[in-house]
């Protein structure tokens, strides 16, 4: 069997001669490591890392998380006033939806929505001490109420809760990506996607009834 | 079979550089003739087959799959190594133009993860500059392509429907699989454009929607070529028809979407004659003293060393922009300004597609009961520009068309799911959170229009003079600018799509724009660069001939979106499937009677 270095002289003395910018470097010149005549073939499959990962089988960022158990606590009650349980599917913190900020916030890419959710954390304690001596884990729902109807909507917030505005803004977006993507949340909003049809349906004749069209 | 090198001993008949739509065709379409093919691929060895996530959900993926730069389309999209970055393989863009540029590095390329839209170019768009004066003339009209246009859509599985509307070809009977059915928000917009006087039809995309009968559609496209027959029978009764489910960007393990490792490739490699070096980057095409191609200097990425390559003929379908850097790359003493560019046009004459859209909350579609919106895992429905008369007589302010997309309804929850609700709903929180969202989930709708770019001097790509990438070779530099043709082509999208969002008894998601300028996506951004190596019937002015065939260098061969002379409102890689057999079989031809 001829070795790689003849075979390419054998091709180059095939089709003529080749002009002097054409000169290859063996890969032993190039300081290649030795290479077995007759490689395998490289295999498919995913190589790993973020650019590369298994698709498969996936698994949440195995970067470290970074908000503490205290802001955890607070961040749970705050989740559970957005989205709290009710007859038809659970609270935010009994699906994980802490956990899932968590991830988020402790991102690299992510580090103003971590300033800006501890920052918020801080400042939730800060105005439930203020208003009722003790901090928003520790309030009834009444009394957390009247705090959250002040920051809700940030067109229509008083300046001196802008940055709560902006906080909860922020957190109720996570929240509901957090909910929605659980088995519970998608089965709340009655998403019944993601399996195999062996048909695809039409659209019901009620349904184009409501719509007006026939 | 798949090599880490050019096998020792085989003299390849043709290098082939991509394994894309256009690579994957020209591969196939070499192999079944019987010649012997070298396909060198930049990416890694992919199979959909066994890496496809099906059925695999947000909650399961780092950060819910939200886009990251690594993946910016999404986690679980097909890309690999790439996306608007390349890890070590930078480009740059001049001082005051955008231009964003999607590499991806796998085999396939960015057949795994397109949009599969598959829309025939009609005979205006073969030849825009005779119909209206501006751009330039394709050398060779619908007539001659029609026939690729068949027995691509044939091969590759095409669902739509015929509408016998202007510049919009129709497929021969048979051709077209069924569409799926529309869907509830599809249904109401249908109505609202109908009011409009807006045609709205099936889409077409490369998406089986029943299996196919392999003897028959091989026997319908090779009737000389038993080979081609036998292999690509075989490959056809291994797909399966969709099953509804799976966001087609992820691609498709049961190889129901058309992506080229599960449709062309297989039957290329089935023919013995197609050998496949995949982490293979070519930087540079060698040629003799007569000037002739003799093959290609590519990376070994695994070992980063250096090959050289040989065959008698090469195929470049490295995707529009890799093309055009490979033949500015080429440089010798007798080609100075890199090969085949003599005219000075390559990299010039780069253009996407115009891209525009907005999004509305739809009362009707409120409270509806639960429906499989999944699908066909992309568009069900589009509308074809209607407005060719009306354009021609100059009222419109700008000179070509666009198609429009549209989608909505109550898809997969995911990252951005509820985001801006607060703005229906006042603020809610609490139980009154969670009545809204199951209120408001699947009442929003989304239009992108997808128009007609002029060709211009200002866009364009060449070498940037300082910065080479990870394997040592230059990288592209790019120039861009959008004339008014297209800005106010935008501006029109998105104050038509305002007035269905009306007609729908909706309300527009946001502001819509009011210049063009700021509602025109960026270039390269819609991810249909073309046009850097043009065809032509004059070599002064342009690069390749009809058939994709270098003027200057005989035995070279373009088979990508580089060719394209215009870059018409109809998603190009149908046209570069159709472009890649109908340039295999002239290189095919002109080998047999020794005239390369």
């Amino acid at each position: 069997m001829i070795g790689r270095r003849q075979a390419i002289k054998a091709a180059a003395a095939a089709v003529g001669a080749l002009p002097i910018l054409d000169a290859t470097l063996s890969e032993a010149q190039q300081g290649a490591p030795p290479r077995q005549a007759g490689a395998a073939a490289p295999a498919a499959g995913p190589r790993g890392g973020p650019w590369d990962p298994d698709l498969i089988h996936p698994r949440p960022g195995p970067w470290p998380r970074k908000l503490s158990s205290g802001e955890l606590i607070t961040l749970s009650a705050l989740c559970d006033t957005i989205i709290p349980a009710d007859e038809k599917s659970p609270s935010a913190s009994a699906v994980g939806v802490p956990a899932w900020i968590n991830e988020y916030v402790s991102h690299d890419s992510n580090q103003n929505a971590l300033v800006r959710v501890r920052g918020g954390l801080a400042w939730l304690n800060l105005e439930s001490n203020r208003r009722f001596g003790r901090p928003y884990v520790r309030l009834t729902q009444a009394e957390r109420i009247p705090i959250c109807d002040d920051i809700c909507y940030l067109p229509k917030v008083r300046p001196e809760f802008q940055p709560g505005a902006r906080f909860f803004d922020l957190v109720r977006d996570l929240v509901a990506v957090g909910f929605y993507t659980t088995r519970e949340g998608m089965a709340d909003l009655g998403y019944i996607g993601n399996v195999a049809l062996p048909k695809f349906p039409e659209v019901s004749a009620e349904v184009r009834a409501r719509l007006g069209v026939s | 079979m798949f090599l880490t090198q050019p096998q020792a001993g085989t003299n390849y008949d043709v290098i082939v550089v991509g394994s894309g739509a256009g690579g994957g065709m020209a591969a196939y379409q070499l192999a079944v003739a019987g010649l012997k093919v070298l396909v060198l691929e930049a990416g890694r060895r992919y199979d959909p087959v066994t890496e496809t996530p099906m059925f695999q959900l947000p909650k399961d993926a780092p950060l819910r799959g939200a886009g990251t730069r690594e993946k910016p389309f999404g986690f679980y999209d097909a890309t690999v190594d790439g996306g608007w970055d390349v890890p070590g393989e930078p480009y740059t863009t001049a001082p005051g133009s955008t231009f964003r540029w999607w590499r991806a590095r796998m085999l396939g390329g960015r057949t795994n993860h397109w949009g599969l839209i598959s829309l025939r170019m009609g005979q205006y768009d073969f030849k825009p500059r005779s119909r209206d004066g501006l751009g330039a003339d394709w050398p060779l009209d619908y007539a001659d392509l029609a026939p690729y246009y068949d027995k691509t859509e044939l091969l590759i599985g095409v669902y739509g429907a015929d509408t016998g509307l202007e510049n919009t070809p129709d497929s021969p009977p048979g051709v077209l699989l069924p569409p799926p059915a529309a869907r509830p928000s599809e249904l109401l917009v249908a109505k609202a454009c109908k009011g409009l006087g807006i045609p709205e039809t099936a889409a077409h995309r490369a998406v089986l929607t029943v299996r196919q009968n392999g003897a028959a559609l091989a026997r319908r496209i090779h009737p000389d070529n038993a080979l081609a027959r036998r292999v690509l029978a075989a490959s056809m009764n291994s797909r399966a028809a969709c099953f509804w489910a799976t966001d087609c960007g992820r691609g498709c393990s049961i190889k129901a979407s058309f992506q080229s490792p599960t449709v062309l490739l297989p039957p290329a490699l089935a023919t013995g004659n197609c050998h496949i070096v995949p982490d293979a980057m070519v930087r540079e095409i060698t040629v003799d003293r007569a000037g002739r191609a003799t093959g290609v200097h590519y990376i070994d990425k695994l070992t980063r060393t250096d090959r050289h390559a040989t065959a008698r003929v090469v195929v470049l379908a490295a995707s529009g922009c890799e093309t055009a850097r490979i033949l500015l790359n080429s440089k010798t003493s007798r080609f100075s300004n890199g090969l085949s560019n003599g005219s000075g046009l390559v990299g010039k004459y780069l253009m996407d597609t115009v891209g525009a859209g907005i999004s509305g909350q739809i009362p009707t579609l409120e409270n509806l009961p639960p429906y499989h919106y999944d699908g066909a895992g992309g568009i069900h429905r589009y509308m074809p520009w209607w407005r060719y008369q009306d354009q021609l007589a100059g009222k419109l302010g700008f000179a070509r068309g666009y198609h429009v997309e549209y989608g909505g309804g109550k898809g997969m929850p995911g990252p951005g799911i509820f985001g801006g609700l607060e703005n229906f709903t006042d603020g809610a929180y609490g139980k009154r959170f969670k009545e809204e969202a199951r209120r408001f989930y699947g009442s929003f709708v989304w239009f992108d229009g997808r128009g007609e770019m002029i060709p211009n001097e200002d866009s364009y790509c060449e070498l940037d003079p300082d910065v080479v990438d990870q394997w040592g070779i230059p990288v592209l530099r790019f120039h861009w600018k959008w004339s008014e043709h297209e800005t106010r082509q935008a501006l029109h999208m998105v104050q038509t799509f305002a007035q269905i969002i009306d007609a729908m008894g909706g309300k527009v998601v946001g502001t819509v724009p009011t210049e063009g300028a700021r509602a025109i996506a960026a270039g390269g951004q819609i991810i249909h660069e073309v046009g850097t190596c043009r065809m032509g019937d004059d070599p002064r002015t342009s690069v390749l001939n009809q058939w994709g065939q270098s003027w200057e260098v005989k035995n070279l061969f373009v088979a990508d979106g580089a060719s394209f002379v215009s870059n018409a409102d109809k998603n190009p890689t149908l046209s570069i499937m159709a472009l890649a057999w109908r340039t295999s079989d002239y290189l095919v031809e002109q080998l047999k009677r020794g005239d390369l």
